[in-house]
């Protein structure tokens, strides 16, 4: 119980993360130093699609993750509403990006794949649509973030967009799906391949758990900073620039000049 | 048992002054109209007018005009009620606020959903869609404007009043609304190529009572969120 107050807390989670953000760096970076060669050269070739498959190395953790973001969004937007943590807010702006980066990434690696597969950048698939979609409902829920002043109130309005949307994903994915086979275009039909072999899907597993070891670190790398920013005008933050803790601080050599600009102190309760 | 007579007493009273408000502006009614017969009027122009054409993306072309004029249009109906006091009146209510909201999306429907129901089905004629695609075009409006009125009524409580609300809204739901697009177009477009049209509708109207049974609480939530921020 005492450890969960001095993470919930904006001056423990601080020094939490900070404690701890060295250590998970250098979990993820060993794990991208060995997970990338093992995918990129030691994983077989696959006998249809020869070396280029290899980007489903890449592809398939990200538009995973992808899913995962929105979820994770969906959950804390609800912990925001029901319980009103400010550690779920916090780290639901700090996720959003993060998510959106990653299914960025999953759009430009499928399309990118689908150049020597299917002879084309892009194709109205069903699955790259619905990951389009998600992209766009993930730049929806960072606009309204945006246009909202007051971080509490922003906070909140996200997590019931999050909720609605989160109830709508399984129907625009199944929708899409159906639009597809209605529509019978040249139909590229998904390489029905039997299960993966462990030689690939060992990688493959090892590099969904470095990339969401990297999403993870960089999540709670941004969920500190935009606490510290909300926190701008508190003591404890005045405090830690001032001991040059933090960069930005006056006796920060980094970066000196004015601390960081508080976003917060014009909005409104 | 008092509890209830009040309750279907606050609903009738709030149904009953929307409709007054709008009764009492007419031309307002007038422009959603206006919008989508422009908006369709501007395909045949930008791409051919081969009937042949037309025809074929008529489901989208009008699906996507109801779209588009839809939204914007529900907008002002939030807006009003926050400026002058009216969503502070809801708040405050004995009613259930989902109730409520309930009782703003018929108005909505009412107000904007209605005249566009009214006017698609001719502009599917004008497109050259075959009767039967007219027909169906016209049930998956009865059925599919509503489900855009009531997530309407959710997303403009969430952003009415922001800077650059106006965009945010089709920005916020234009995505949530891809399923809505693909079986209330897919339909239209089944029945123009002689296809049975029943399995899309049947699942737009599965959309409707999903919408009927959640998106009265999302707008709820969403408005309560506003009275405490305001």
């Amino acid at each position: 119980m005492h450890l969960m107050h001095a993470i919930l807390s904006p001056k423990g989670f601080n020094r939490f993360v900070s404690r701890w953000i060295g250590a998970l760096w250098a979990v993820t970076l060993l794990m991208l130093v060995i997970g990338l060669p093992w995918a990129l050269v030691v994983a077989p070739t696959d006998y249809q699609q020869g070396e280029s498959y290899r980007i489903i190395f890449l592809h398939v953790p990200s538009a995973w993750l992808s899913l995962m973001g929105y979820t994770m969004l969906a959950g804390l937007g609800f912990v925001v509403l029901v319980w009103r943590v400010k550690l779920a807010e916090v780290m639901a702006e700090a996720i959003a990006p993060v998510g959106a980066a990653f299914t960025l990434l999953a759009l430009v690696t499928g399309s990118l794949w689908g150049r020597p597969m299917w002879g084309t950048y892009w194709v109205w698939d069903a699955r790259l649509t619905s990951e389009l979609v998600l992209l766009f409902l993930y730049l929806g829920w960072m606009a309204l973030s945006q246009a909202i002043e007051d971080r509490r109130a922003a906070a909140k309005a996200c997590g019931v967009l999050a909720l609605i949307g989160v109830v709508d994903i399984p129907i625009v994915h199944f929708s899409v799906e159906w639009w597809n086979t209605l529509h019978q275009g040249p139909t590229i039909t998904r390489l029905d391949r039997p299960a993966m072999h462990l030689s690939m899907l060992a990688p493959l597993l090892w590099m969904y758990f470095a990339l969401f070891t990297y999403a993870a670190t960089v999540s709670l790398m941004r969920a500190r900073d935009i606490w510290l920013e909300r926190e701008a005008n508190h003591p404890w933050v005045a405090e830690l620039m001032r001991t040059g803790a933090v960069p930005g601080g006056p006796d920060s050599p980094a970066r000196p000049g004015p601390p960081i600009a508080p976003r917060d102190l014009t909005a409104g309760a | 048992m008092r509890g209830e007579i009040s309750t279907a007493r606050e609903v009738l009273a709030l149904l009953r002054r929307d409709l007054a408000v709008l009764g009492a502006r007419p031309a307002d009614l007038a422009q959603p109209w206006v919008l989508f017969l422009i908006v369709c009027t501007l395909f045949p122009l930008g791409a051919s007018p081969s009937p042949a054409l037309l025809a074929e993306i008529a489901p989208a072309v009008i699906w996507v005009g109801v779209l588009l004029t839809l939204l914007p249009a529900v907008e002002p109906l939030v807006r009003a009620d926050l400026q002058d006091g009216t969503a502070d009146r809801l708040l405050l209510s004995p009613a259930p606020l989902p109730l409520l909201m309930l009782a703003k999306a018929m108005v909505a429907c009412l107000a904007v959903a209605l005249p566009l129901m009214l006017i698609a089905p001719v502009a599917g004629w004008l497109f050259g869609l075959p009767w039967p695609a007219v027909t169906v075009l016209a049930l998956c409006l009865l059925l599919g404007a509503p489900t855009l009125c009531l997530l309407g009524l959710a997303g403009a409580a969430l952003v009415v009043g922001l800077p650059r609300g106006g965009l945010l809204l089709p920005l916020l739901l234009l995505p949530l609304l891809v399923p809505v697009l693909i079986f209330a177009a897919g339909a239209v477009r089944a029945a123009a190529h002689g296809f049975p049209a029943e399995p899309a509708i049947r699942m737009l109207a599965a959309l409707a009572l999903l919408a009927l049974s959640l998106a009265p609480f999302a707008a709820a939530a969403a408005l309560r969120l506003r009275g405490q921020a305001g």
